[in-house]
């Protein structure tokens, strides 16, 4: 990559960074269980988790860095974090 | 044609005619009459520009980095303790390659808390990335302004700078000045054309993140970029010699340097009372000359050497202190004249408003005849 | 190069008469220099402020020590500063009393300008403000500034009824060192 004047870059490099790969272990979502409250949306980190068509959650496994923060806040248990088979 | 007015107040109307679009500054003491000028310009409608007030100079000169990294035209002006708050954006500024002019009345440091001039404040920025150049008189201190633009802006060079004048000695004094009409201004200096800028519908992060395999070479670039301001200064000097008839193509200038036995070597308005001194001096019969480094970033190292070749001695007075070290300039001129065998003695002078008197220059150039230097100059030993 | 040190006390004008008459000296065709001593600008502390003269463009930066002129704008500074220190013959020296009981303090050779500028002051401009009455007197005992050029000055700082009656009082000690000059 050539320098550019003043370290600029334009924006979506984080993108091509997928950092699903450095998971351990994934989310698992249930969606009969699942309350629709939003909570493991909004504490993400990455901000990959997704709101579906029908209102509950999943995870975009390109970029889930499997943290398990959204498993901890779910009131409803309803995410559980499984050991990734790689 | 020559006007008279004060320092701080030539300067507000050089930046008006510089056509400034975004100022920002923060003007509590020590300021000088430059922004509030400014102020009441723009108030005025005599510049078309935006003047952001602020809580700070941190602020300030944070306000300037991102009106330029949006592809302003943007002046400030700060001295001192307002300096020393701006220092993490002045490495930022120069990082992100932005051309920000800021004019430094030049002001001793705290503590002791003193209000008074000196060098201090700017010099402890030269490793900034900031270019940095130092008039005589206000004269030069408006002329430096419309320069500084223009090398600033160059699409080689894209820098910061420093245009610095005496605090008190040359921004509270009045004295005739020469200010261009608003068209020769504008022909020398053309509206601002930005290498790139922060735009909604295409946009950039400037500055980001350098891992260890990139930040090594982005500094390397920014020394890069210092060294070819060399050849811009020059450049620029010579134009504006050419439009207005005052030369400024040399990084430095010598006085009476052609067959000098011993050199001054100085920075700002301490060179005009050294030039009074040097002619006294020389009526007397002594050869000494005087060499004043208008540009300070770069460092005109080789230029230095050229000028000196001829003489013997060198007396570096030095209007600040690097502490536990020596003065910043003394040290400097030392490696410029490695291996040269002419001996150069440094003389920390004039810090916190001591006044220099024509006889104090001749003082020192008694010291350093006599082979005594590097030393603080008229230092009070009764009262240590 | 000839050189004026002005004494006065912080709120007197003493920095603004250092500008205007260097002011005026420049509309006159000379090179001019005016700049204060740089202190902690305090009401009623003795401050100074000094001009210069000459030909030639001025490089010079150091305070003055060795005054050609002096201009005291308060009887009470004599004795509190030595206004006259670095003062040799022939210099002039423009003093603001009605009392001049001084002369054990002044040097061989130096000509004394006695004003009693308070009096003019109050008389024309109604407060004791005495800095533009001291111009005049200036004026008229050194030739290093004509009274037209002085009243240039006066009117480009004033406006209206104030630069008139600071004209005034600038002529008034002008007349009245012109007759003793």
């Amino acid at each position: 990559m050539a320098l550019r004047v003043g370290c600029v870059a334009p924006p979506g490099k984080a993108l091509d960074n997928k950092t699903g790969a450095w998971r351990v272990f994934k989310p698992v979502f249930d969606p009969e269980t699942c309350s629709r409250c939003g909570m493991c949306a909004t504490v993400c980190p990455e901000g990959c988790v997704r709101e579906t068509e029908e209102g509950t959650f999943e995870p975009d496994l390109d970029y889930c860095k499997g943290c398990g923060i959204c498993a901890e806040v779910c009131p409803k248990d309803s995410i559980r974090m499984e050991k990734e088979e790689k | 044609m020559l006007e008279f007015m004060e320092g701080s107040h030539a300067v507000a109307e050089i930046v008006k005619r510089c056509r400034p679009q975004v100022i920002s500054a923060y003007p509590i003491t020590p300021q000088t009459h430059i922004v509030e000028d400014l102020a009441q310009m723009v108030a005025n409608c005599e510049i078309d520009a935006e003047y952001i007030t602020v809580e700070s100079e941190f602020s300030a000169l944070s306000a300037c980095l991102g009106a330029s990294a949006a592809g302003s035209r943007v002046y400030s002006a700060t001295t001192s303790q307002g300096l020393a708050l701006m220092f993490e954006v002045c490495f930022n500024a120069a990082g992100m390659r932005q051309p920000i002019v800021m004019t430094i009345a030049n002001r001793s440091l705290g503590a002791p808390l003193s209000i008074w001039n000196d060098q201090q404040d700017s010099i402890s920025l030269r490793d900034s990335g900031w270019l940095q150049f130092y008039a005589q008189d206000n004269q030069e201190t408006v002329d430096l302004h419309m320069i500084a633009y223009k090398v600033c802006e160059d699409h080689d060079i894209l820098l910061p700078a420093f245009v610095c004048f005496d605090g008190f000695i040359l921004s509270h004094t009045y004295e005739p000045v020469s200010l261009p009409m608003q068209e020769e201004a504008d022909a020398y200096l053309p509206a601002f054309n930005p290498y790139q800028r922060l735009d909604a519908a295409a946009p950039l992060s400037f500055g980001m993140y350098a891992t260890p395999e990139y930040y090594t070479e982005f500094r390397y670039e920014i020394n890069q970029a210092q060294y070819r301001a060399k050849e811009a200064f020059v450049r620029a000097g010579r134009e504006f010699g050419e439009q207005f008839g005052r030369d400024y193509s040399g990084l430095v200038e010598g006085y009476r340097l052609d067959d000098a036995d011993i050199a001054l070597v100085a920075m700002g308005s301490i060179c005009g009372t050294a030039k009074d001194a040097i002619d006294e001096m020389r009526a007397a019969g002594r050869k000494v000359g005087l060499l004043n480094i208008r540009v300070f970033r770069p460092f005109p190292g080789p230029e230095i050497a050229d000028a000196l070749k001829g003489v013997s001695k060198v007396a570096v007075l030095d209007k600040n202190i690097s502490l536990g070290s020596g003065g910043a300039v003394g040290t400097e001129v030392k490696a410029a004249l490695q291996g040269s065998g002419i001996s150069v003695y440094d003389y920390i002078i004039a810090l916190g408003g001591r006044d220099v008197r024509k006889r104090d220059i001749a003082a020192v150039v008694d010291l350093a005849e006599k082979g005594e230097g590097d030393m603080f100059y008229g230092l009070r030993t009764e009262v240590l | 190069m000839r050189e004026l040190r002005i004494h006065g006390r912080g709120g007197q004008g003493s920095v603004t008469a250092a500008e205007l008459i260097a002011y005026a000296a420049f509309e006159g065709g000379v090179f001019s220099q005016a700049f204060p001593a740089f202190g902690v600008e305090r009401r009623g502390a003795p401050v100074q402020a000094f001009v210069r003269f000459s030909d030639e463009k001025i490089r010079l930066r150091s305070q003055v020590y060795e005054p050609d002129y002096i201009i005291v704008q308060d009887p009470t500074l004599i004795g509190d500063v030595d206004v006259f220190n670095g003062m040799t013959a022939g210099g002039i020296a423009i003093i603001n009393t009605e009392k001049p009981d001084f002369d054990a303090l002044v040097p061989e050779g130096v000509k004394i300008y006695a004003v009693d500028a308070t009096t003019i002051a109050l008389e024309e401009l109604g407060v004791p403000i005495t800095n533009t009455t001291l111009m005049g007197a200036f004026a008229a005992a050194t030739g290093e500034i004509k009274l037209d050029a002085l009243e240039h000055a006066l009117r480009r700082r004033f406006s209206g009824s104030m630069a008139d009656k600071n004209v005034r009082a600038a002529e008034r000690a002008y007349n009245l060192v012109g007759g003793a000059v």
